[in-house]
């Protein structure tokens, strides 16, 4: 490379800052052949993968390859590494999942995004209930309408309920007592439910003997409720359509319906015992009891 | 065609660099032993870290994202520290380039060493630049093709030895040599150690100082940090010029010998010259003050013997100035000096000079000390800018936590109410087990009254393995109606505790009650 202006072997560009020229140095020769070679490289890349962009498509090239058959492969090797732990997931009696570590992991984590993609449009992206909404249940507490152990959550999830898809869906129905009773028995006994939260005696006075004679034989003597029949507990702090009297008014008149599809019609089992294992480690799931 | 015009692309003109020897050399050849002893060694010192964890001293862990450095441990959230350390080489290199110019160039440059290397096992097998040169251009006969196959394998064997040490800083050494040699080890290893060789082969034997020249953008950066204070080789052409030798330097002697004698009676036009730099640290030979010249030798000292151009392997002529192309390996300055020796005249003629003692010593004044150089506010800044960095780093590296956590509150929901009332806050908590055996972190609160668990478990306390995170769902409860559980919003304070040592440490959170109860 010339440097020094002096050398007569090669002229200047004619360009001139300040006195200072710049020096018309020629190429290194090795660069010529490497832009030759990027030029080669481009030819051949054209005829090998996808290049010309078309109206509706583009050139192909010759060894076929795409990214969408390159995600598609992906999809299909992960698959395929999971498949063990899928097969595994199914046959594994969900009452010892949480000892299999790995195993609850996985589910864990599949059951969250089968969650995110099936359940959150009703029960919230957090599982706390639709906001805004009634009647959707919380998922983080500790109240169950039909069971917070992982095999009747299961139940729940594979069967669904009160729908007419699947004949073991979970069914109950309260009736209308806006039908059997006179306004003012209601009144008095929405004003009796309201207080079995703070405490009261489920049985006690005007509204218990009402409470005993038409809500008792589902949600008990205690009030406790009965989750073999999807009655609620109505001692708890939790009210699912809410606890103001025009609320407790409406469900006690009209009686509450609420519907969830039996995901075992569309999701495999694995699947089902995933999201059971995810929705009893959201806080509220109780231990399967021993024998 | 009758004007011939020059070519646009001009071929590599190859550079066939002498052997040389003095100071410089010297010290060059410390320097690459040093260097290529640490880049070579380092991967198989040891460091007992505990059972589970691996023992090399100097280890890059990719898989697992650890950073080992004898007894440092850089997690991932701790990337700063190399942030730092980046800074720090940037600093010093800026420094460098300040005071000593392209000492970075010269010296310590991977292209420079490992070049260095390739030339001196050039100059074993196919002799020195004379040699080179009758070798390069005889026909390709046995000899030479002998020479060269030799030569190209010798230069492969160090190629293949530098990819080959590169992944030993990947993962355990002892063990991927035995994988290496029993043809076992990962496809990367292969690849890496494939690319290192093909690239050490031909940067340093084929492409040399193209490297330098026009794929390095150092030489351009490092234009702009030098100043006219900075120490660089230079030519020393007040006492160089004109240059000449042989019966052209005679006569050029004989003129100047004319020229003086009629100027005789106007005084001395030859006061002392080209006193040296003082350098710290130099043979004292160096310093000796040029000693008036007999004034029957030409002016210029400079014999042109091209000594200089020889040894040089960028295949320039410093005499030219101050150039891209320069490295300032110094080795025109060993090249030159030996000349001067035996010519009887004064060292230096090409040296280490700082460009504004240039019109100072043309008029035949000493220049100024290396230390008026060096020691100037912008070099001392670096050096307070840099050691700045260095201190605070390892305040930081002895500061760091034993035990770390995060903790993140779940804002959706911002909190459940249970069957019974209680007020449940949900928090995603992550505690770093650094240490090399499994550890028991015990949680707590700095106020009473509340319920700490963990999902999953009935305990308060999180188990996490060797040197790994650990992640957990906690759960904080306030009983219903009490004063956490009523209000919006309240601070809380969240320990950690290790077990075993009783070390631990805090995080700041909230926590969110339910106002309006109805």
């Amino acid at each position: 490379m010339t440097t020094h202006k002096d050398d007569k072997k090669v002229g200047t560009t004619g360009h001139n800052w300040d006195g200072i020229e710049e020096l018309n140095n020629p190429l290194p020769r090795w660069w010529l052949w490497t832009l030759y070679a990027t030029i080669a490289w481009g030819v051949v890349y054209v005829i090998l993968y996808p290049a010309w962009p078309l109206v509706n498509s583009a050139t192909g090239g010759v060894l076929g390859w795409s990214t969408r058959s390159e995600v598609a492969a992906e999809i299909a090797a992960v698959d395929a590494a999971q498949a063990g732990l899928r097969s595994e997931l199914e046959a594994t009696d969900l009452a010892v999942l949480a000892a299999n570590e790995p195993l609850h992991r996985f589910a864990v984590q599949a059951g969250a995004s089968l969650f995110a993609n099936n359940c959150a449009q009703c029960h919230g992206a957090g599982a706390a209930g639709a906001p805004g909404a009634k009647g959707y249940p919380n998922l983080l507490d500790d109240d169950w309408l039909w069971g917070g152990q992982i095999e009747e959550i299961a139940v729940t999830i594979r069967h669904g309920i009160r729908n007419e898809d699947d004949p073991d869906a979970r069914y109950s129905e309260m009736p209308a007592f806006g039908d059997i009773l006179e306004r003012a028995e209601i009144d008095t006994l929405v004003t009796h439910v309201q207080s079995l939260s703070d405490g009261a005696d489920p049985l006690a006075g005007e509204g218990g003997q009402l409470f005993a004679d038409n809500c008792a034989a589902c949600h008990g003597e205690d009030a406790k409720g009965n989750t073999d029949l999807g009655a609620p507990n109505l001692s708890d702090a939790i009210w699912l359509y809410g606890s103001d009297t025009e609320s407790v008014t409406t469900t006690i008149r009209n009686a509450r319906y609420g519907v969830m599809p039996a995901w075992g019609l569309m999701l495999d089992e694995a699947e089902v015992q995933a999201l059971a294992a995810y929705v009893h480690q959201l806080g509220g799931g109780e231990p399967t009891p021993v024998d | 065609m009758t004007s011939p015009t020059p070519s646009l692309y001009a071929p590599r003109l190859p550079i066939f660099p002498r052997r040389v020897s003095g100071f410089y050399r010297r010290l060059k050849w410390g320097l690459l032993v040093v260097t290529l002893g640490i880049y070579y060694v380092t991967p198989w010192l040891r460091w007992n870290r505990g059972p589970d964890m691996p023992d090399q001293a100097v280890l890059i862990d990719l898989a697992n994202r650890r950073f080992y450095f004898f007894m440092i441990e850089i997690w991932p959230h701790e990337f700063y520290f190399v942030a730092g350390l980046l800074v720090m080489a940037g600093l010093a290199l800026f420094l460098f380039t300040a005071a000593l110019g392209r000492v970075w160039c010269g010296y310590a440059c991977p292209q420079t060493v490992w070049t260095d290397l390739f030339i001196l096992v050039e100059r074993w097998i196919e002799g020195d630049r004379n040699a080179r040169v009758r070798l390069h251009e005889a026909p390709w006969n046995t000899r030479k093709w002998r020479l060269r196959i030799t030569k190209w394998a010798v230069w492969l064997i160090i190629g293949l030895l530098t990819g080959g040490a590169w992944v030993f800083y990947f993962t355990d050494a002892p063990t991927l040599l035995v994988d290496l040699v029993t043809l076992s080890a990962p496809p990367v290893a292969w690849f890496t150690i494939a690319i290192l060789t093909a690239t050490t082969f031909v940067f340093g034997g084929f492409m040399r100082e193209q490297v330098c020249i026009y794929m390095c953008p150092w030489p351009r950066i490092q234009a702009a940090m030098m100043d006219e204070e900075t120490l660089t080789v230079a030519y020393r052409d007040w006492r160089g010029e004109p240059r000449g030798k042989g019966l052209r330097r005679r006569a050029a002697a004989e003129a100047a010998e004319a020229a003086e004698i009629s100027t005789r009676a106007a005084g001395p036009q030859t006061g002392p010259r080209s006193p040296l730099i003082p350098m710290p640290g130099l043979p004292s030979g160096l310093t000796v003050l040029a000693a008036p010249k007999p004034s029957t030798q030409a002016k210029g000292d400079c014999i042109d013997c091209n000594a200089c151009v020889n040894v040089c392997p960028m295949g320039i002529d410093i005499r030219d100035g101050q150039q891209m192309a320069c490295i300032t390996c110094a080795l025109c300055i060993d090249a030159c000096d030996e000349v001067m020796e035996k010519t009887g005249q004064p060292r230096g003629l090409i040296d280490y000079i700082a460009l504004s003692d240039a019109p100072r010593e043309a008029d035949g004044n000493p220049p100024q000390s290396v230390w008026r150089h060096v020691l100037r506010a912008r070099n001392l800044i670096y050096v307070g800018l840099w050691s700045g960095i260095g201190i605070a780093l390892i305040f930081a590296l002895f500061l760091r936590p034993e035990v770390e956590m995060t903790v993140a509150p779940i804002r959706n929901p911002t909190h459940v109410v249970l069957a019974d009332g209680t007020i449940r806050n949900a928090y995603d908590v992550r505690v770093r087990n650094k240490l090399g055996s499994e550890q028991v972190f015990d949680l707590s609160l700095d106020r009473t009254g509340l319920v700490v668990t963990v999902e999953g478990s009935d305990s308060e306390t999180i188990t996490v393995p060797a040197d790994s995170q650990g992640q957990a769902r906690v759960y904080v409860d306030a009983p219903a109606g009490s004063d956490m559980a009523t209000r919006d919003r309240s601070d809380l304070r969240l320990w950690v505790t290790d077990l075993d040592s009783g070390e631990r440490a805090a995080v700041d959170t909230n926590f969110t009650g339910q106002e309006d109860d109805q």
